[in-house]
């Protein structure tokens, strides 16, 4: 036979070969996604309210379990924020004058991810030098089952231990605690049970300070439009108070699980310091100074401008409800949906929307990654300008108040402008202390460092006066 | 056995394994309901199921009765239409098998030209005067169609269809 047909023949037969390896890896790639395209959800383990431990969770829900566990990472930076723990005080002097005589002027470090807040909470030096009430493992633990414990403990019958009202009792149990003895009481950082129903996995409040600061909120009659539950109970005969477990939907809960936490609180005055959310007015910044003044609230009396001063926390949710992403749940953009085989999870990595642009940004907005990242910049770029600007300002009044008091002039006198220092002072805190620098409602923050910046400079104009009338009275 | 190859035998075997994988082809192609792709029906469209959010919102859309897929995202013309079938379901099978596509789904600017043409086909009626005005001397004139610096329907009515 011709020796060419030979060569033909042993080519065709290899290339056939390997042709047919081709296609059947290929059957085997299409197995694999029609596999995928089946439900996945295997219950391996029963999972009840006395289940605490996550990792148990983990093993029916292996896939969120997965990225739960990722909020372990650090060391990611942002420009304006991350997860790196850099000392916020070093960077930002002014803190460390509008902050003196409070713990927060010992250190205040950038956060770490959900899996960090009870080993971080241990660490810091405000903990570790100061005394604090056990107020603070409402968020910094797993603190459902501490909860139940401390109820029990304080006479709540046992077949009770699962109810809201075990909740509310080890609640003001454990706001009651120094925070030494209360800290023996857990065991976990953020677990599953703090947010899911055991059974259907439902999102669930088990905070009670959330659950009082959403009655109060819903009494009041600031328009919350985005939150559609408490406007129709308001529309309602309102005889049972609110209660978001019962009439909020599942849209409303994906952000209003966060507000357990993301929010300004205060610790009321000894011996219970309990948790509250200072929201009997409204959400906005200057409903919630209403609120301080109305109860005659400070967290403490600032020692050079002598001024009754609030550290505000992390208002996150409160400045979100001001702004244009309202429509949208705080879970869409910091735990969105993605796409594992064809089951489609919620990303449980809690972390800035910017390390994740095409999951967080673009199911909605359809335009390039790096676009959409230059724009968010732009906003917190200006908040941050603005922000600079205004802390400048308070520091310059707390000096100008100090200067008036050291020349005698009278608490009379310096009233106005301690009061601006208190009301300024709160305005820049709330927007510095919120961790989105302006994204969340970039119009209202840089309204509210408008505000706080004039209220400084009037202040400052305020204890001026106060202090040349001191010195024409002496003279 | 070396002379039996070298007197044709050789032939016996490359036809034979031209068999196999003639069988190994049409085998998996049936798996893959390789033939289900050549109708127009939406069903086809999630057999993958990367596509099931977007027939899900298709549903419940506004289109759900005027629209399937194909009608939005080929081309209406015979021949546009099997071309484009065929750059398509050679690109998304590409994709999916290697899932190296960007997500959430984006359609690109061919697909994109595509859906907008597909808009004025049916809706003429209604927006000749606007196609009128960008492709003669109208104020619109410069604005070139389907581009995103340029006058589109999908600018606005993005979501007509079905969500992302």
């Amino acid at each position: 036979m011709n020796k060419r047909w030979i060569w033909i023949g042993a080519a065709v037969a290899v290339l056939a070969a390997l042709g047919t390896f081709g296609i059947l890896a290929l059957l085997q790639n299409v197995a694999q996604r029609q596999a995928e395209a089946r439900e996945v959800a295997f219950r391996v383990v029963e999972i009840t309210e006395d289940t605490y431990e996550s990792s148990v969770w983990g093993r029916n829900f292996p896939l969120q379990y997965d990225t739960f566990m990722r909020t372990e990472e650090y060391g990611v930076e942002t420009p304006f924020g991350g997860n790196v723990p850099y000392e916020k005080l070093d960077k930002y002097p002014q803190l460390r004058i509008m902050w003196q005589g409070f713990p927060f002027e010992l250190s205040f470090r950038e956060d770490r991810g959900h899996h960090w807040f009870l080993f971080d909470q241990r660490q810091t030096r405000r903990v570790q030098e100061r005394a604090q009430p056990g107020s603070c493992l409402h968020c910094h633990s797993s603190v459902v089952e501490a909860y139940r414990i401390a109820a029990v403990q304080a006479g709540l019958p046992v077949e009770k231990i699962h109810t809201e009202e075990a909740l509310r009792k080890g609640f003001d149990a454990i706001n009651a605690m120094p925070w030494a003895e209360a800290d023996t009481l857990v065991r976990n950082p953020l677990a599953c049970i703090d947010c899911h129903e055991p059974q259907t996995m439902r999102l669930r409040i088990t905070r009670p300070s959330l659950k009082d600061g959403l009655v109060k909120l819903a009494n009041s009659d600031d328009p919350v439009p985005h939150l559609p539950s408490i406007e129709r109970w308001r529309a309602g005969d309102r005889r049972v108070p609110y209660d978001a477990n019962r009439l909020a939907s599942r849209h409303e809960m994906r952000s209003m699980i966060c507000a357990q936490c993301h929010v300004e609180y205060y610790f009321d005055r000894p011996p219970v310091r309990t948790l509250i959310f200072p929201w009997s007015e409204g959400l906005k910044v200057e409903q919630q100074l209403q609120h301080y003044d109305n109860y005659g609230w400070r967290d403490w009396t600032h020692p050079r401008a002598g001024s009754g001063q609030m550290k505000v926390q992390h208002p996150e949710f409160e400045l979100w409800s001001q702004g244009p992403h309202a429509n949208v749940a705080c879970a869409d953009c910091h735990m969105p949906f993605e796409r594992v085989g064809a089951v489609k999870i919620t990303n449980h990595h809690a972390r800035s929307p910017l390390l994740n642009i095409r999951q967080s940004c673009q199911t909605c907005h359809n335009v390039a990654e790096d676009e959409l990242k230059r724009r968010v910049v732009t906003i917190q770029t200006r908040t941050a300008a603005l922000e600079k600007k205004a802390k400048d300002a308070v520091v310059e009044l707390i000096a100008a108040i100090e200067s008036a008091h050291q020349a005698g002039a009278t608490d009379e006198a310096l009233n106005e402008a301690r009061t601006l220092h208190r009301s300024s002072q709160f305005k820049v805190d709330w927007i510095f202390n919120e961790n989105s620098r302006g994204f969340h409602a970039p119009q209202e923050s840089a309204r509210i460092l408008a505000e706080a910046m004039n209220e400084a400079r009037k202040g400052i104009l305020s204890a001026h006066k106060a202090e040349a009338a001191a010195k024409a009275a002496g003279q | 056995m070396r002379d039996w190859l070298m007197g044709g035998g050789i032939l016996l075997v490359a036809a034979l394994f031209l068999g196999l994988m003639a069988g190994a082809g049409a085998f998996t192609a049936d798996r893959a309901q390789a033939l289900s792709y050549l109708s127009d029906d939406p069903q086809v469209c999630v057999n993958c199921h990367v596509m099931r959010e977007v027939h899900t919102s298709w549903e419940r859309s506004s289109h759900r009765n005027v629209a399937r897929c194909v009608d939005c995202h080929l081309p209406h013309d015979p021949v546009g239409k099997w071309v484009g079938k065929a750059i398509d379901g050679w690109n998304h099978s590409v994709a999916f098998t290697l899932q190296n596509f960007h997500e959430p789904i984006q359609l690109k600017p061919r697909g994109r030209a595509i859906v907008e043409q597909n808009c004025v086909n049916c809706h003429i009626d209604l927006v000749h005067g606007i196609v009128h005005a960008r492709t003669g001397a109208g104020a619109h004139a410069s604005l070139p169609a389907g581009k995103r610096s340029g006058i589109s329907c999908l600018h606005c009515h993005l979501d007509v269809g079905h969500g992302q």
